[in-house]
């Protein structure tokens, strides 16, 4: 079963082949999206591409490759990260402004274009987002950007005053001379900071001296713009003659289209044509409709007949995939850890806890569906996207188009969510796009194209997180203590098959399948850890907020709350004893448990209402997490989740608001998926098409939400997914504080009814 | 053609009595703050305000607007109670993605004219046909609060 298609799977290989690839840059400990490439620095941290001092535009100063500082003094940050909801426009920002001393009501942020050079991460070595790694990879590189900006503002101000630079200090975008008084404007400045050498280096501030990083006072950069509709998503751009264009999927992966007929989509209003392409990453041809606007495209879409050859369809249904799984899991799979004796433990166990674990495949779902803006010229081709993979669907849509990956330019604009989706590793969505233009130009429609998915194309477009299915074997010795651990895990590979597949994948072994399990944080005498990566499944998956901790956290931090509760002892006390050589898991842990009041009775319900806490701590890029859910049933199996307490160590929280809005909304994604998300396959088809089926959180069902984060003065790291692995894990162990019953198996749906 | 009037200007549209309204407000008249999230009335990201009351515009074909005045996420604003709203949701930093956030405001607001003081299970009532997937629910929350306390001030 191929869902990719050879050709494009080969592409994407040539692309990569093409960058200087180095095991030097994986970050340990901080996988899932790190993807281990790094590329040698073609220049400095500051990715300075331009001339010293080069001016912008109209005397503007545009020192380095992140700042400009306009003549009416605006600082300009350009952020090499999308800004999908997770603050890194504001992060970026703050990086910049402290070191600038700039004034925060002067910083605006543009998004960077594609342009590998200058704006790759630093923790991958191409340019993308993810992994958490935005603010982690440009701590130093923005704050170096900002230093020296500044300093080559206090050296014009010093020659224009003829004073020391020494003598000099900047507060809030001014250059200020204390013994005469006088002070000078950035903006004033600007022309003439131009002329001035770039600094090779410059001391950064100490933790001691920040104004802005670790601070509250600063509001959200885009705050202003999404609370009044001026925001420009994908989906609200309008170019010149620009028609929509909405593609027909068929309703199985690796059908084959053999016959359109378009004589009803032809008669909707507003319809110009039905293009056939050849789609990049599925096999056949694929048909679009283009009109003139959205209502008609979907309209006209919707009254194609087609004729699909279903031959080498994926056909499967739910319930034989998990038989399937189940019977896999059954088998020695690929040894992943293997330390210790766990099979000697386990038959000297005097308790052995055998417990399977199923998770299903989940959409993203982000609140703007899927698309993609394509204007296809003569010698260039410009997109206008929630661009997030900017590197990789780059050189895939230069591929595609026969054009250099420099003719592929790419403007990013703001995601209404994203959670992964639109850093696909096959590049899926930008290149259908790129694929109907360049047909539309072919077929006699030379204009820009929006492509636009519906929210059910979204929702059965594929590029799910994997279901998953892990049968484990705990043994524990007389008196409690866990002797060994025995984990084994199926589930689909995501890297295998996409461009990271020889960088990620080592003896059939994908790490994102195993993070969070593969180096279990318990003290534990023997760890075995095994999987299974099926390669026969069609439907196509990818990372999905927090990767493979989503299926490993809930997995493992459930286990180990079964353990505790076999040895007899409190879920808190036993894993803190096993934790002794993890103090950041530990400083999470007290942190939760001391602010939850773990150590008082939680106040009880009304007659037959159950009520019960649990707790859940996880690692992941980087991160340390632990959350104390309270939960309420009902006598009927209703269940309420009251209260999260949450602690996170992130290193030094850049923006602390920002830290909690990424756990509070952490938490409530993952509570989505822990009560309700689910997509199932019927016949190869996926069941759920809209909201009503594919249901996420709603404002009513959202717990209080309390966030402690940890002092710290170690790096920052992410913040944006590593809110969701513990949640799913201490809901659950709260419904078992509750009421004895045990949840294995997400969504927890109806489960407590009975 | 049908006249529809959207934050106090009348707009001529040459469509379908069918289409939506939102996609009249989006693709024809150009007003792009309102959101396509699902198309069948199941988020409340394409809410707008038919002579105040809030209505999803996905669901909503023009010909059933009438002569009922439209007022969209970028008129909302001139609304006291739109006003304060806005303010709340800056000062709290709800927003994280965005992009459903034009039609919580429009939900919220809403909420507010008709009842300035809301307790909790109103806000839920009012409040949870508008999905987040960002789940900026917890500040969603506070910021209505907010909104209704700095209102009620400023009446007394």
């Amino acid at each position: 079963m191929h869902v990719l298609k050879q050709h494009a799977q080969s592409r994407a290989a040539a692309a990569f082949a093409t960058i200087n690839v180095s095991r030097r840059g994986f970050m340990k400990g901080a996988s899932g999206l790190a993807l281990g490439l790094y590329i040698a620095p073609l220049l400095g941290r500051d990715g300075q591409a331009r001339a010293a001092g080069q001016t912008g535009e109209q005397g503007e100063f545009a020192p380095n490759a992140f700042v400009r500082v306009t003549p009416d003094g605006e600082v300009v940050v350009i952020a090499k990260h999308i800004e999908m909801g997770q603050g890194t426009y504001t992060g970026l920002a703050t990086l910049v402004a402290e070191e600038l001393d700039a004034d925060w009501a002067s910083v605006r942020v543009e998004g960077a274009p594609a342009d590998t050079q200058r704006y790759q991460n630093l923790a991958f070595g191409i340019q993308g987002t993810g992994g958490s790694t935005s603010i982690a990879n440009s701590f130093e590189q923005m704050r170096q950007a900002g230093a020296k900006a500044r300093a080559m503002l206090v050296a014009a101000a010093a020659e224009h005053l003829e004073v020391s630079p020494d003598s000099l200090s900047v507060h809030q975008g001014k250059v200020i001379h204390q013994a005469s008084g006088r002070e000078l404007g950035f903006g004033e400045l600007a022309e003439a900071a131009a002329d001035q050498p770039v600094p090779d280096e410059v001391t950064l501030k100490s933790p001691e001296q920040f104004t802005l990083i670790g601070k509250q006072q600063l509001m959200r950069q885009d705050g202003p713009a999404k609370t009044d509709g001026s925001a420009r998503f994908t989906q609200d751009v309008q170019l010149d003659g620009m028609l929509i264009a909405v593609p027909a999927h068929p309703t199985r992966f690796g059908s084959r289209l053999t016959g359109v007929d378009d004589a009803e989509t032809l008669k909707v209003p507003g319809v110009v044509a039905s293009v056939r392409f050849s789609s990049p990453t599925r096999d056949g041809d694929l048909v679009a409709v283009l009109a003139t606007n959205t209502w008609a495209a979907i309209k006209g879409r919707d009254a194609l007949s087609l004729e699909w050859d279903d031959s080498q369809a994926f056909t499967m249904g739910s319930e034989a995939l998990e038989a399937d799984y189940r019977e896999r899991a059954g088998q020695p799979g690929d040894t992943v850890t293997d330390r210790g004796d766990a099979a000697a433990a386990l038959d000297d166990a005097a308790q052995v806890i055998e417990a399977d674990y199923v998770v299903p495949y989940l959409a993203h779902a982000a609140m703007e569906p899927l698309n993609c803006v394509v204007d296809l010229k003569d010698d260039h081709c410009n997109i206008l996207n929630g661009e997030q993979w900017q590197t990789m669907d780059q050189k895939q849509v230069a591929e595609l188009l026969g054009l250099a990956p420099e003719q592929v330019r790419i403007q990013q604009l703001f995601a209404g969510g994203s959670f992964g989706r639109r850093a696909n590793p096959v590049s899926d969505y930008v290149l259908e796009a790129a694929a109907i233009a360049k047909a539309a130009r072919e077929q006699g429609q030379a204009v820009p194209i929006k492509m636009v998915w519906t929210r059910e194309d979204d929702t059965r477009g594929g590029y799910y997180r994997p279901f998953n299915y892990h049968r484990a074997r705990l043994a524990l010795d007389a008196d409690g203590n866990l002797t060994a651990w025995h984990q084994r895990l199926v589930g689909q590979s995501i890297m295998t098959g996409t461009p990271m597949e020889s960088m990620m994948v080592k003896d059939g072994i994908d790490p994102t399948s195993v993070e969070g399990v593969a180096e279990l944080a318990y003290g534990v005498p023997s760890l075995n850890v095994e999987l299974h990566t099926p390669s026969d499944i069609g439907v196509p998956v990818q990372w999905w907020r927090s990767v493979g901790h989503t299926h490993t956290g809930f997995s493992t931090e459930s286990l180990i709350d079964e353990a505790a509760a076999a040895a007899g002892q409190d879920p808190y006390q036993y894993r803190r004893e096993r934790l002794g050589e993890r103090p950041r898991w530990q400083g999470v842990l007290d942190l939760a448990a001391e602010k939850a009041g773990w150590s008082t009775p939680l106040e009880g319900g009304a007659e037959g209402v159950k009520r019960g806490r649990g707790i859940a701590v996880h690692e992941s890029f980087g991160s340390y997490v632990a959350q104390v859910a309270e939960v309420t049933v009902d006598a009927d199996g209703q269940l309420k989740v009251d209260r999260v307490v949450c602690a996170v160590d992130c290193g030094l929280a850049v923006n602390p608001d920002m830290v909690r809005a990424q756990m509070e909304g952490g938490i409530g994604f993952a509570l989505a998926a822990a009560l309700h998300s689910e997509l199932t396959l019927d016949d190869g088809q996926v069941q759920q098409s809209n909201f009503h089926d594919f249901q996420v959180l709603r404002l009513n069902e959202m717990p209080e939400i309390e966030v402690h984060i940890l002092p710290s003065a170690e790096a920052p790291t992410g913040v944006g997914e590593p809110g969701v692995p513990p949640l799913a894990p201490a809901v659950t162990n709260a419904i078992f504080a509750a009421t004895g019953q045990r949840i294995r198996r997400l969504p927890i749906a109806d489960q407590l009814k009975g | 053609m049908t006249t529809l009037t959207i934050n106090g200007q009348t707009h001529e549209v040459d469509a379908p009595d069918d289409m939506p309204l939102l996609w009249a407000i989006r693709d024809l008249v150009g007003f792009t703050g309102t959101k396509y999230g699902c198309g069948r009335g199941l988020c409340g990201a394409c809410t707008v305000h038919l002579d105040g009351q809030a209505t999803r515009s996905c669901i909503t074909p023009i010909a059933a607007v009438g002569d009922r005045e439209i007022t969209t996420i970028e008129a909302i604003g001139d609304d006291p109670t739109g006003a304060r709203v806005q303010k709340a949701w800056r000062e709290l930093d709800v927003v994280q993605c965005g992009y459903c956030q034009s039609g919580q405001i429009m939900s919220a607001t809403a909420l507010l004219q008709g009842n300035p003081e809301p307790d909790d299970s109103a806000i839920d009532g009012a409040m949870s046909g508008n999905l987040c997937r960002c789940a900026t629910y917890v500040r969603i929350r506070a910021a209505i609060h907010e909104a209704a306390t700095s209102l009620g001030q400023e009446v007394s």
